[in-house]
């Protein structure tokens, strides 16, 4: 079973009518599959996270995700959804007022998860992104890279199958660059399917994964341990 | 269920936090609710107060049976039985000769002249049968019984003697106290209204301030509870304190009025009355004064949250 389904699906926006942002696109991911979507600005990268995370409504076509046929889910069950789906975005949506400790927790907080867990929890979620010896700073302290892998901790510490990330290289400079997608990587290897957009070249080269091409809202290459040309 | 009970007790402690840090933006909110609630409690102690004033009146009102020296003892007990039993009555007091005499010296300690002449007339006094109306309204089924001609053949010319002047005075306090209810309760309306629509603008402004962490609240998967439980916990804040407020402000004006004024009463409002009242209510009026403010505040805060907080996509 495909943890991520998508079946001819198709975004318009209602002030734009003539700008079709994804046109019946048709896209299956296995579980624990690292896919890495690529296109222009303004080609549908965002716009097709957006739909999986239940941002935005397809107009047409059949979204299934996890096991989860959204034409069957109502908008009460949209933060349960959001919750098995971690979301990584490029501006890392990070809050200025508390420290990397608490921006993480904020992610176990907001379903329950006692205090005492969260402290058993954070400390080795900041490890597997190599920022445990900074769980006390704010994020205006950290560089770039730090804080889009704080974003990463906080996507990942309540363990989900997917994790989509929206460009998340696309405020860095190279090493902060790689060293995020590395991290990625490292989830990946633990179990969770990864679903990365980006439009960074030398990226998707170097991993060697499934990558594929929108191109005017339109799939127009899909291939496995591909590289990229634009 | 622990997660629900930790959930809750999250949003209580946001909503505090949240309050502690945006107390300037919530002072407009408090204060009229203050206002309000201070009205509310207000109309509550006055309208007691003048339902005790017009008990005391009305207590005082009876009707008065002049007997004729010729009229026996007997006689005059008979009779005193005979009215007890009419409809509309509710105590009967007889007072022989003697014990009218000394009544009137005792009313009337003060004036020495009017004693002395008295007693030394031979006891001008009539015995006397005191008559205490249930109901004002109907005190006429009392006279028509007294002035039937053979209860008005014991009776000295000009009685019974009636305290009508008072009832026209209890007829126009309850007109007035009828009146001032009704311009406290759309006085209340009024107040509760506008309370509502300022914390409406309260909520907006708050919820204006942390859009972004909303919007990430909401892109982690937080329910619409817990995103909207700590701006009606912030509410019910105002409410709690506006509650509390208004009692204070209601104590310290009674007791400044009374000392300052060093008197019992402002015409009909009886401080005295008032400010025992106020003692010995103090829990229950507290207690309703939070709950209402709780009221005002959990239900506006509902429908700011309900009207900004929507959840959509499009």
């Amino acid at each position: 079973m495909s943890m991520i389904l998508l079946d001819r699906v198709t975004k318009k926006y209602p002030r734009s009518e003539e700008q079709t942002a994804l046109d019946r696109i048709s896209l299956q991911v296995d579980p624990k599959e690292f896919v890495i979507v690529i296109g222009q600005s303004g080609a549908g990268k965002t716009t097709l996270l957006k739909l999986l995370t239940r941002e935005e409504r397809p107009t047409s076509g059949k979204i299934i995700v996890g096991g989860v046929d959204y034409d069957k889910l109502k908008d009460k069950d949209i933060p349960l959804l959001r919750r098995k789906i971690g979301v990584v975005f490029q501006d890392f949506k990070l809050l200025p007022n508390k420290t990397v400790f608490e921006n993480v927790a904020y992610a176990l907080e907001i379903v329950g998860i006692s205090n005492r867990e969260i402290k058993h929890t954070v400390p080795k979620v900041l490890n597997i992104v190599n920022l445990k010896d900074k769980a006390n700073a704010y994020p205006r302290q950290l560089s770039g890279g730090e804080r889009q892998r704080v974003a990463i901790a906080r996507a990942i510490v309540r363990q989900p199958r997917i994790l989509v990330a929206d460009e998340p290289t696309g405020n860095l400079d190279p090493k902060h660059a790689w060293d995020v997608i590395k991290v990625l990587e490292k989830i990946n290897r633990y179990g969770t399917t990864v679903l990365l957009t980006t439009h960074n070249q030398d990226i998707v080269n170097k991993l060697k994964r499934r990558v594929v091409i929108i191109k005017d809202g339109k799939v127009v290459s899909d291939k496995a341990n591909s590289g990229y040309k634009s | 269920m622990k997660r629900r009970i930790i959930t809750l007790f999250r949003i209580i402690h946001t909503g505090t936090v949240n309050f502690i840090r945006n107390v300037s933006l919530a002072i407009a909110a408090i204060a009229v609710m203050v206002v309000t609630l201070t009205i509310v409690l207000f109309s509550l102690i006055t309208n007691a107060t003048f339902s005790n004033t017009i008990g005391q009146i009305t207590s005082k009102i009876d009707v008065s049976v002049f007997l004729k020296d010729s009229v026996t003892d007997a006689q005059a007990q008979t009779f005193a039985t005979n009215i007890r039993k009419q409809p509309n009555v509710s105590k009967v007091i007889y007072l022989n000769k003697q014990q009218a005499l000394q009544t009137y010296i005792n009313e009337n300690q003060g004036n020495q002249d009017l004693i002395t002449a008295a007693s030394e007339t031979g006891n001008p006094i009539p015995a006397t049968i005191e008559v205490f109306p249930s109901n004002l309204n109907d005190i006429n089924t009392i006279k028509n019984y007294l002035v039937e001609p053979g209860n008005d053949a014991l009776q000295i010319s000009g009685s019974p003697s009636y305290n009508g002047n008072k009832k026209v005075a209890i007829d126009n306090i309850t007109h007035a106290t009828d009146v001032l209810r009704k311009i406290g309760i759309i006085t209340i309306a009024v107040f509760a209204v506008i309370c509502a629509l300022i914390i409406f603008n309260t909520i907006q402004m708050a919820i204006f301030n942390r859009r972004e962490e909303i919007t990430i609240m909401r892109l982690l998967g937080a329910s619409t509870g817990y995103i909207r439980g700590p701006f009606i916990v912030e509410s019910i804040i105002y409410g709690v304190l506006s509650g509390i407020v208004s009692v204070l402000i209601i104590n310290s004006a009674f007791l400044a009025a009374s000392g300052a004024l060093q008197a019992s009463s402002l015409g009909l409002l009886d401080i005295n009355y008032a400010n025992q009242f106020f003692d010995s209510h103090f829990w229950e009026l507290l207690t309703l004064q939070v709950a209402i403010g709780i009221i005002i505040g959990t239900v506006s805060s509902v429908i700011a949250t309900r009207r900004y907080l929507k959840f959509k996509t499009n």
